[in-house]
């Protein structure tokens, strides 16, 4: 079971992650995190993929953590948490410890790329945690390079605009599928704009038994090419234009969890980052069509699949 | 002094290696199978499945997972053990720096495999020796039961707060993990008590937040890697320590080099691995017939027992060395390298026989000891190139 949350009054006042740590203004990670975490108990330990988050909160000798915190390596997060849930639940056994809430950071790049074999693994072994991906649609740590999570026709520095090409020419990885086809619990999109939808999530997760999920779109004001202040204006057009629409996955139902009657237009979305400014050229009309019927098609796959669920009389996740 | 009763076994090594992993109540096994260390995950399963172990058994989908998993439940201060061989060691070798540098006690058995390509399933050093510098302590043990003893050591050495570094127990895979030798087993209670829990100071705590991998500048990264060289010179003066004890109740010790006939040998042999007992055996031969040979095994070669090693070639006229790794384009291999750079602090300038052997599985008998004596004799190798011993030309 888990507590809704109805209002901001109900939130603890402490912060999770202290003022003062190096990630930009108007960066879309650090209020992911504050989302999550306030959402979650306070007894939460937090393992990290490297990725901006982790340099800039844990520079030695400060440390912007008030939980206990790991980071290990890039690739390897969901393993560390599989671990620690393992080492908990054997000195829990003798008697020298308490199990805790396990929650895991990770990037897109640390997830969709070189950190997806480690979270397949740790979830098909059905180790309890919750793992964020805060998703900024690039390797920003490095400097805006392409990841699986860039989506068609943007800009980064390794899928640059020139006279023969204009943007990343693939299409973004569909990770929600991939972690739902591991049969895990509960698997949620999430976004900062709607922080009552995110943080009743975190708790729907956090009370199932299994590997959870949860894909938060971050936006990056540097990666993305947005004044610092719209980055919340960002998350929301995201949800508003369909462009990545808020739904959960619970023990296979799917759920469209924000409703999108009348869709603005993806243009209102994509003309406020620099990153997609080539795609207003003449020459990028039809690229422009693709990443609009994309977005379409995509909603109205969740819509059936979440009928077609509903119907089912789904079997529960042993 | 009055000796536990011992069981008598017949036990492979990686048999060895779990019977010694479930002795010392490790709490969590995070392993990937390969060939030949396979046996040791196959059997802790078993443990587990027998509630033998109460620990977890989480049988990842990697080695770099392995270590990975290890390091996110030595962090809840829970003892932890893995084993790999070659591919294995070499997947998670980003990984074995990441646990020295947050000082981690993880006991990891090598069943030492060359390295692909081309592939090959059989025993060199090259796997360890390609992940020397990780900031692990390394030992090589010689047989089976010198196998089962290490591991139980290696996590009261590697857990002492004065040292807090991983430890890896390397053993050549099929030539000693799937050898069967007669094994005097020691009982548990011993074993416990020996190895009593000191859950490490510094852990995951939710009442008291600590924050661990951190990101370093160039003003602090270079003091916690100094600190870890401190803490290696600190697990040399431990290992002794730990030894005593652990002779106390099982009777048995082997010391951090093992010398036969050093201190009057004309020709020093210094060898790590099984190897050693044969090239004894084939100094014994040599001795009988009139020559005066010796043989110095390196047993503890991370941290590397400088002052023990060139005290037992201080009366040699010539030493040879035995590398079971091939450093390409290097003066000559890893062991080599390391006692020739002693014997130069130590003031001692007899000439050295750098030897190269058993790459890829090469057996090397008793007559290839004699052989690579002899050489040593004639002293017509002395001073050129590594000699590449037992290779088809």
């Amino acid at each position: 079971m888990y507590e809704q949350i109805k209002g901001l009054k109900e939130l603890p006042v402490e912060e999770p992650l202290s003022p003062g740590h190096r990630l930009c203004p108007g960066c879309g990670a650090s209020i992911v995190v504050r989302q999550v975490l306030l959402a979650a108990p306070k007894d939460t330990i937090v393992a990290e993929a490297t990725g901006c988050l982790e340099v800039s909160t844990a520079l030695y000798p400060y440390s912007a953590w008030n939980r206990p915190w790991i980071h290990s390596a890039f690739e390897n997060a969901a393993a560390v948490a599989s671990g620690i849930e393992s080492g908990f639940k054997a000195l829990a056994r003798r008697g020298d410890a308490k199990e805790h809430p396990i929650i895991v950071f990770g990037g897109d790049g640390g997830t969709y790329d070189i950190g997806l074999q480690a979270l397949s693994g740790a979830i098909e072994r059905g180790h309890r945690f919750l793992y964020v991906c805060y998703d900024n649609e690039a390797y920003m740590n490095t400097g805006i390079q392409r990841s699986g999570g860039t989506p068609l026709g943007a800009w980064t520095t390794t899928t640059q605009v020139g006279s023969a090409r204009a943007g990343k020419r693939e299409a973004k990885k569909d990770l929600m599928s991939i972690v739902v086809a591991h049969n895990v619990p509960y698997a949620a999109t999430a976004s900062i704009s709607h922080w009552r939808d995110l943080m009743t999530k975190v708790r729907k997760a956090l009370s199932k038994e299994g590997p959870t999920f949860l894909h938060v779109m971050a936006p990056c004001t540097r990666g993305w090419r947005f004044d610092s202040e719209k980055t919340i204006r960002m998350s929301r057009l995201a949800v508003e234009t369909r462009f990545f629409p808020l739904y959960e996955v619970d023990d296979g139902v799917y759920k469209i969890t924000f409703p999108v009657t009348s869709p603005k237009p993806v243009e209102e979305y994509l003309k406020l980052q620099g990153r997609y400014s080539h795609l207003f050229q003449p020459q990028n009309a039809a690229e422009l069509e693709t990443i609009k019927k994309g977005v379409d098609d995509n909603y109205r796959r969740l819509e059936r699949l979440s009928q077609f669920t509903s119907q089912l009389n789904v079997p529960k996740t042993p | 002094m009055s000796l536990q009763s011992l069981r008598v076994a017949a036990l492979q090594g990686d048999e060895a290696v779990a019977e010694a992993v479930r002795q010392s109540d490790v709490d969590v096994v995070a392993a990937y199978p390969i060939t030949p260390q396979t046996i040791i995950v196959e059997k802790l399963a078993e443990y587990v499945a027998n509630g033998k172990l109460r620990g977890e058994f989480i049988p990842v989908e990697s080695e770099h997972s392995a270590m990975s998993a290890c390091v996110g439940a030595s962090v809840t201060g829970a003892r932890v053990f893995t084993a790999t061989s070659s591919q294995g060691l070499a997947y998670m070798h980003e990984m074995l720096y990441n646990v020295s540098g947050m000082r981690l006690p993880i006991v990891m058995a090598v069943a030492n495999r060359a390295l692909s390509a081309p592939l090959v399933l059989n025993a060199d050093h090259s796997d360890m020796m390609g992940s020397r510098d990780c900031g692990w302590i390394q030992l090589y043990a010689e047989n089976v039961e010198e196998i089962y003893d290490r591991t139980i050591q290696l996590f009261k050495l590697s857990e002492d707060p004065r040292v807090m570094l991983p430890a890896a127990l390397n053993f050549e895979g099929f030539i000693l993990s799937h050898d069967k030798e007669r094994v005097r087993l020691l009982e548990d209670e011993p074993i416990r008590r020996f190895l009593q829990r000191p859950r490490p100071k510094h852990h995951l705590d939710p009442d008291e937040p600590l924050t661990f991998g951190a990101i370093a500048t160039p003003d602090t990264y270079y003091e916690f890697r100094m600190q870890q060289t401190e803490a290696m010179k600190a697990a040399l003066r431990v290992f002794d320590e730990v030894e005593m004890e652990f002779e106390s109740f099982s009777g048995r010790r082997y010391g951090a080099v093992d010398a036969y006939n050093t201190d009057k040998a004309d020709v020093v042999m210094v060898i790590n691995g099984s190897a050693a007992g044969t090239m004894r055996a084939a100094a014994r031969e040599l001795n009988t017939a009139g020559e005066n040979v010796g043989v110095l095994a390196v047993k503890l070669y991370r941290p590397f027992p400088l002052e023990q090693v060139v005290s037992h070639l201080a009366q040699a006229k010539a030493v040879i060395t035995m590398d079971r790794s091939i450093s390409p384009g290097a003066p000559s291999g890893p062991v080599s390298e390391d006692v020739k750079s002693a014997m130069q602090l130590a003031g001692l300038s007899m000439p050295v026989l750098s030897v190269v052997y058993g790459i890829g599985g090469r057996d090397l008998a008793i007559e290839d000891g004699k052989n690579i004596f002899g050489l040593a004799k004639e002293g017509s190798s002395f001073g050129s190139s590594t000699l590449m011993y037992g290779v088809k030309v």
